[in-house]
């Protein structure tokens, strides 16, 4: 074995993390790590990285003990690692960014031609052809994704470990992620993946382990397992079908309520109209880039429009910026969590009511009874999992701030709230959980906006999806139209609709 | 986190160094009451440490969302002037409290419109009327040291309350009335949540320009205080002079708080401790007898001390080695 790990324990105040886990690498294989929100995934990763200091157990890579006392240490000893939120720097080149803390060096100066060529052999072995001397964050993310493992690889080039590398990227980008990544397997690396994407789970990865509540549940090869079975060795109970197949796609008779003209601008996003019917569900699809977050930043003020109209029953609303949007009834869950969403040293209960607060005003302070209900109900509602509601968010598991995040909207009970790919990073079994809130508020009256990269997420719940196109809302379809090769073709432009 | 679980490294701190002082000056925590009033070196303390304890309680509330205020020192000194400058002219004491107080918020507002509004980095925001601040003071007081005479002006400075020194009373009040206005309302959360993540608090509808425009203000007028409480003391505006450097006792006051300098979670009261350590190692050094040039050495010399103590790395070491300590049997049999 490559990278062999025994008995793995690892304690938070309040949680046990990793209990007694036992986790084996092999050369030249994908190797899938999967559970639940909140199964220790991460905390694995990070005590064979260095970045926790594990409580018991032993690693040994290639046969002898090691101690990884922090991630560059790690990194000496051949683990690297690519996490979700590409960590990189934005604001350096491509090449910069590769050779960071290693540049060749002339004169004991850093020699940047030979950064550069350095750096662009090292992508051509991917097959990337780009540009090194343009600063990271102008390329997509998907780049970006591919640039952080060849760093990984290049400092380390045993093992690989890719914590959920593909949340934030589109079928093509995927593939071109997972050419990479069989490049490497042939080459002899073992690879660590973690992913909520099951389907990518079946079609690149070699054997998978399943953890639950921190404990290992089994270790098994790829091709012996369904996707039932893998669901239920994660959840522990199989998986009730998450939303009704029946799903009507088209409350046509829904009465408008939201009425949005000519909103755009220049650079941004092209002028233009939408309506929103009440307790209706509409969807927004397009690749990357398309232009979906910057529709739904406009709508919520966080954009200023040049021109164009909000309307509601009563008459023209006020979306200047985001407390205004607020203040005519609507919420915002956005796509990026960390920087955007979490409040992170703040406590589950606070970041929950973080929204109601401000919407009060500081001089009346929510009292801490109906804090304590709120955050209690959302806890158990979403099944957000947390030792209390006094854990700082930050410590949650990734999915697990997501569900915290949309708690804090669905607390200020908006009558429509926008979600910008709202199970990103959520395990299969609140993924199903979130799809049948959303029905369940519909039903309730409230309109909801859906952004999301997956098709059949957007098939399962909305009623009508509007299709963006480079910064234009080039389709939309309704009712009997909803239907994943439709949303595919009109995002591919095959003269949809 | 109970209060007094956050404050003991403070209140320890505190209690192991007036521990330390009484060793080189055995009266240290004698009280004796004569006069009218309480008299002994703790009561100085007390007294003394009302400049830099009124400055860290806004200082506090500015680090929390994540910004620095390095101009409360000059804020002090124009305060200072513009008061005695109106009781000098005869304004009278009340006009010339507010006048004080109305220079110390527009200075804050200054900071504050200049680091929320146009987005300048608060250290160097701040900067512009640290250097800027002390220059307008001085025009205020034509350069010279603006003295007066008014009876009721100096007992704010040197006067006595029920045997307390008013200026231990005006910090007692201010720092009591800002924590419970703070942990009452709502405004603690949202500060917090503005210094830890301002684009996230923003979009979820906290006004985080108007917040932090007002911590600003808070520490301007915190200042305009502490300004009056000294220039009251001393009986005269020395614009070169008033509150120099106190900034930086502010800062570390409530850093010795275990406030983190990257915003968020904060406490006044931990803050006023540092306040109180700062003063008590001041004091102490004094009456222990060293030679006066050896003040700040020993001063930054037992800061570093307390400091290293509380830092996390210190911390996570400590508990690594009481766990060590600890027999599991659980975890040794596997061993
Ligand atoms: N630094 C920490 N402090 C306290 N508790 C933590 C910390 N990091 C993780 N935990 C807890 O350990 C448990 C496992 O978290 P982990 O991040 O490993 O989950 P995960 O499997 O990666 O989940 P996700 O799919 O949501 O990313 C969670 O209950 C989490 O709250
Ligand atoms: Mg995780």
């Amino acid at each position: 074995m490559l990278l062999s790990i025994r008995s793995l324990t690892k304690a938070f105040p309040g949680t046990r993390a990793l209990d007694d886990v036992d986790f084996d690498v092999a050369a030249g294989e994908v190797h899938a790590l999967l559970g639940e929100n909140g199964a220790g995934k991460s905390t694995l990763i990070k005590c064979l990285t260095g970045a926790y200091q594990r409580d018991a157990g032993t690693i040994a890579l290639d046969g002898a003990r090691i101690d990884p006392r922090s991630t560059s240490q790690a990194q000496e000893l051949g683990i690297g690692t690519v996490y979700q939120e590409v960590n990189l720097l934005p604001n350096l080149t491509v090449a910069q960014n590769l050779m960071f803390g290693r540049e060749p060096r002339r004169f004991g100066l850093v020699d940047s031609r030979r950064t550069r060529v350095v750096a662009q052999a090292m992508l051509q072995q991917y097959g990337l052809d780009i540009n090194v001397d343009r600063d990271l964050g102008t390329y997509s993310v998907a780049i970006q994704q591919i640039v952080a493992i060849a760093r990984a690889v290049s400092l380390s080039g045993k093992v690989l470990i890719l914590d959920e590398p593909t949340a934030s990227l589109d079928r093509r980008e995927v593939e071109m992620v997972f050419d990479v990544v069989r490049d490497l397997r042939d080459r002899g690396l073992g690879i660590v993946f973690v992913s909520h994407f099951l389907d990518q789970v079946f079609e690149l990865t070699d054997r998978v382990t399943i953890l639950r509540n921190g404990r290992k549940i089994v270790t098994e090869t790829t091709s012996n397992l369904n996707r039932m079975s893998l669901i239920e060795h994660m959840l522990g109970r199989a998986l009730e079908d998450a939303v009704s197949e029946t799903h009507d796609h088209g409350k046509a008779a829904a009465p408008r309520m939201l009425q949005f003209d000519g909103i755009g601008r220049a650079g941004v996003i092209d002028p233009f109209d939408m309506t929103v019917g009440q307790g209706e569900v509409v969807g927004l699809a397009g690749l990357l880039g398309s232009g979906r977050t910057e529709t739904a930043e406009m709508l919520f003020g966080l954009r200023q429009s040049q021109g164009g109209q909000a309307r509601d029953v009563d008459g023209p609303l006020d979306l200047r910026n985001p407390r205004a949007a607020i203040g005519a009834g609507f919420g915002f869950a956005p796509e990026d969590r960390k920087t955007d969403g979490i409040v992170a040293d703040l406590s589950v209960r606070q970041n929950i009511i973080l929204g109601l607060q401000a919407r009060r005003g500081w001089a009346r302070p929510v009292p801490r009874a109906e804090q304590n209900r709120l955050a209690d109900d959302y806890i158990r509602k979403l099944d957000i999992r947390t030792s209390d509601r006094e854990k700082p968010i930050g410590e949650l598991s990734g999915g697990n701030q997501q569900k915290a995040v949309l708690a804090r909207w669905l607390a200020m009970n908006p009558r429509f709230l926008i979600l910008d790919e709202p199970t990103r990073g959520i395990d299969v079994g609140a993924h199903a959980e979130i799809l049948r809130l959303i029905e369940d508020l519909t039903a309730q009256g409230m309109s909801v906006l859906v952004i999301s990269s997956e098709i059949d997420e957007l098939v399962a719940v909305a009623d009508r999806v509007i299709v963006l196109r480079d910064r234009r809302h080039v389709a939309e379809l309704t009712g009997a139209e909803v239907t994943g090769d439709r949303i595919m073709r009109a995002i591919a432009d095959e003269a949809a609709a | 986190m109970t209060l007094l679980t956050r404050i003991a490294p403070q209140l320890i701190a505190l209690a192991a160094l007036i521990a330390l002082v009484s060793v080189f000056f055995p009266g240290f925590l004698a009280v004796e009451f004569s006069g009218g009033r309480l008299v002994g070196p703790v009561i100085d303390v007390l007294k003394r440490s009302a400049p830099v304890a009124l400055l860290s309680v806004g200082m506090t509330l500015v680090i929390a969302t994540r910004g620095i205020d390095l101009s409360v020192g000059a804020i002090m000194a124009i305060c200072g002037a513009s008061a005695a400058l109106a009781i000098s002219s005869g304004l009278g004491l009340a006009p010339a409290l507010l006048i004080a107080l109305a220079a110390g918020a527009l200075a804050g507002l200054w900071n504050g419109v200049l680091v929320a509004v146009v987005g300048i980095q608060p250290f160097v925001a701040t900067l512009i009327l640290m250097t800027m601040g002390r220059g307008v003071a001085q025009l205020i007081t034509e350069g010279r040291i603006l003295t007066f005479t008014d009876a009721g002006f100096g007992w704010l400075g040197s006067g006595v309350l029920l045997g307390m020194p008013v200026p231990t009373w005006i910090w007692v009040v201010t720092a009591a009335a800002v924590a419970l206005v703070v942990r009452r309302t709502a405004l603690g959360l949202l500060i917090e949540a503005v210094g830890v993540n301002r684009r996230a608090s923003a979009l979820a509808g906290v006004n985080a320009t108007v917040l932090l425009i007002a911590v600003y203000v808070a520490s301007g007028l915190c200042a305009a205080l502490a300004g009056i409480v000294e220039t009251a003391d001393i009986r005269g505006a020395d614009a070169n002079n008033a509150g120099l450097w106190l900034e930086l006792d502010a800062i570390l006051a409530v850093v010795i708080g275990g406030n983190s300098l990257l915003g968020g979670r904060f406490s006044i009261i931990a803050s006023i401790l540092g306040a109180l350590i700062i003063q008590t190692i001041g004091t102490g050094i004094l009456l222990a007898g060293f030679p006066s040039e050896y003040n700040l050495v020993i001063k930054a010399g037992l800061v570093l001390i307390i400091l290293i103590l509380q830092s996390p790395r210190i911390a996570a070491e400590w508990s690594l080695w009481r766990d060590s300590h600890r027999v599991e049997p659980r975890q040794r049999s596997r061993i």
